[in-house]
């Protein structure tokens, strides 16, 4: 039978059908972090089971840590707390901690990929939603809540009744200045944030073939927000050459086995998928979102949508755009923002900070601004350094801080204070997200920089083109 | 965790009509430093629910005496954004054993139904419907039934009828959860794993 890339992994790792029930799936790497993890440990303390694949499973600090003084105590206790509770756990269970101040430490979906236990054809989860982020490796990646978390760590497998399957093709080749995070941003305008609920997404076409690896991670990180379980991408020779070498890549004969399996992860041609789109690269422009969801977002140099004009419900699309106190109508470009935020595992990567730096280079940071730069790692914190884009983040007046998620969901400290407008790089706009009261326009790291260099949404290709003709 | 078998509920039912409900307003992140499942219902919609002050926000359903139930009915595409099981926690803890929403964000409802809470998909007309009849009488009473899979209106005897696969029902009905089944096939997984892949 023709099979889609999607069930040749989901297939090969059911372990039971249960009769008008879910699939028992092996999860092949499990990923933890401190905030849904610890009711899951408790779980298995008081039923007394241990954890079966303790070598399946990693644990990195992520969500709570302090983006300052990461060698200081923890100020908040309660996140302390939790810190605590990880490394108490991880080293009861025999779990891999990488905890404030390990090496290599960093976000959850940032480092999986970083040391290589992100592989293609594998099953892979973690208590977050953005779990779709390994999915660019043409793994079966998803988000999974604190039950599941425990039924991998006492049984290494979860019950989950199969997705439907969805191909989202974007063929040709993207404008000046438009980055992966504009075209998942675009997609998701185009499919609203549940268009994609019940699938599980295959991005195809020749945007995502030359799409480098770390552009990939950021489509299929917010496939989630379309309201896909997950998102992949065919693993390829970038793929292969992403992961060769690192720390928990096999080598050798187990390298040569590996490769004959992850040969075969591509769609038969003619499988057939439940529901199949189309998009056109060329109609895609830097993306900005004005709403309350990643869903309502539009090309920078468009103005918000009537709402007459927009699907569903005028009532909670004015309440939105209430929260966000914008008009109808209004042209986003030249709304004077105060917080930029760079980071998160949807753009916290080294390519990211490159790209932020391409646009801040020889300028100086908006006086307006307070701008937090958050790397999605340590390594990608040393790559900064190491490239010299320190130098250029210090000359233009930013400082970089101590990886985590940060103001991508504003647990720790890193909170948008009430009523301020923010630039972030991350994937949720929610009321409230970055902080209560907190409003958040998501784009990418190009609109970022440009925000944070003009102190208002500005295109970015403004800045680009006069780079260009200035060097 | 096991929790309460859920069989039939009968209940009048607290209305929220406002669509794309995410996990962040059903619990938002701050509330989640806890290291054990006590005390999410405190904090169910918090910032809708209360000023920077602490004070209730009069105008929030939750804070209007006119409604309350163990039934939630939600507007379409409830519960999406995240994968925190806090947020069917905050729900459960708060006194709700059922949600009803003309469509679910995914995870939202795979938590609930892992955890004790039913999500019940009706159509759009037929959440219209409750939203008006809740509206026009707010002791409205619904009834729940999980081994019919129906949701009526006991006034008028209005019903539908609702989907959820045999496995989750028969959970849901002995109050059994996935991790009680997947140890009685640990031996099929310990099998497995010796052959796969990676
Ligand atoms: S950066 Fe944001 S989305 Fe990513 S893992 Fe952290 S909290 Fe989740």
């Amino acid at each position: 039978m023709k099979k889609t890339l999607f069930d040749k992994v989901w297939d090969s790792h059911v372990v039971k059908h249960v009769e008008d029930g879910p699939d028992v799936l092996f999860i092949d790497r499990h990923l933890v972090h401190e905030v849904t993890s610890p009711v899951a440990f408790l779980g298995l303390k008081n039923r007394g089971i241990r954890v079966l694949h303790p070598e399946r499973t990693f644990a990195t600090a992520d969500h709570n840590t302090p983006t300052i003084n990461q060698h200081l105590p923890v100020a908040d206790p309660l996140s302390a707390n939790q810190l605590k509770a990880l490394e108490e756990n991880a080293k009861e269970y025999g779990i891999s901690h990488w905890g404030l101040g390990h090496k290599k430490n960093g976000i959850v979906h940032v480092v999986g990929p970083e040391y290589g236990i992100t592989q293609p054809g594998a099953t892979i989860v973690c208590g977050d939603s953005h779990t779709s982020t390994h999915g660019a490796f043409g793994a079966i990646a998803f988000g999974i809540g604190t039950s599941e978390v425990e039924m991998v760590l006492a049984t290494q497998c979860i019950m989950q009744p199969k997705p439907k399957k969805m191909r989202i093709n974007v063929k040709g080749s993207l404008n000046f200045g438009v980055t992966p995070k504009d075209v998942a941003l675009y997609i998701i305008s185009k499919l609203t944030t549940s268009g994609a609920t019940g699938y599980f997404v295959e991005y195809a076409g020749d945007v995502f073939e030359n799409m480098t690896m770390e552009g990939r991670m950021t489509v299929c990180n917010l496939s989630i927000e379309m309201g896909a379980r997950g998102g992949m991408i065919a693993p390829d020779e970038k793929t292969f050459d992403y992961i060769k070498g690192r720390e928990f890549t096999p080598t050798g004969a187990a390298w040569d086995k590996a490769m004959a399996y992850w040969e075969t992860l591509h769609t038969d041609p003619d499988a057939e998928f439940d529901k199949e789109l189309s998009f056109d690269a060329s109609d895609i422009e830097p993306m900005i979102t004005y709403g309350t969801n990643p869903g309502m977002g539009m090309g920078i140099s468009k103005s918000i949508p009537k709402a007459e004009q927009v699907e569903g419900g005028v009532s909670t699309y004015k309440k939105s755009l209430g929260y966000m106190s914008f008009n109808e109508g209004d042209d986003m470009i030249g709304k004077p923002i105060d917080f930029v935020f760079i980071g998160s595992c949807t753009n916290g990567r080294i390519e990211d900070f490159r790209a932020f730096a391409s646009i801040i280079k020889g300028r100086q940071k908006a006086p307006n601004v307070t701008a937090w730069l958050v790397p999605g790692s340590h390594q990608v914190e040393a790559a900064i350094k190491e490239e010299g884009l320190l130098a250029i983040i210090h000359e233009a007046g930013f400082e970089l801080r101590e990886p985590g998620c940060s103001a991508c969901l504003a647990m720790n400290d890193d909170k948008v204070p009430a009523g301020k407008l923010a630039v972030s790089t991350s994937n949720r706009n929610f009321e409230g997200r970055q902080g209560p009261g907190s409003r958040t326009l998501l784009a990418s790291p190009l609109v970022a920089a440009a925000a944070a260099v003009t102190g208002k949404v500005t295109d970015p290709r403004e800045l680009m083109e006069k780079l260009v003709a200035s060097s | 965790m096991a929790y309460d078998k859920f069989e039939i509920l009968t209940s009048t039912a607290v209305p929220l009509p406002i669509e794309n409900v995410d996990t962040d307003q059903i619990i938002p992140a701050r509330f989640l430093k806890a290291t054990e499942r006590k005390g999410f219902g405190d904090n169910l919609f918090r910032d809708w629910r209360y000023n920077n002050d602490n004070s209730p926000k009069t105008d929030f359903v939750l804070n209007d005496s006119t409604y309350s139930g163990k039934i939630l009915v939600g507007g379409r595409n409830f519960g999406s954004g995240s994968s925190r099981e806090h947020a069917a926690w905050a729900v459960y803890d708060y006194g709700f054993r059922c949600v009803i929403s003309s469509f679910f964000a995914d995870i939202f409802k795979g938590n609930c139904l892992n955890i004790g809470v039913l999500p019940v998909q009706v159509s759009a007309d037929f959440s219209n419907k409750l939203f008006s009849e809740i509206e026009k009488d707010p002791k409205t009473v619904i009834e729940v039934n999980l081994q019919e899979q129906t949701v009526t209106l006991l006034a008028t005897g209005e019903k539908e009828s609702f989907d959820i696969n045999g496995y989750k029902k028969d959970n849901m009905l002995n109050g059994f959860d996935d991790i009680d089944y997947l140890v009685n096939v640990k031996s099929d997984i310990v099998e497995f794993a010796k052959n796969t892949p990676l």
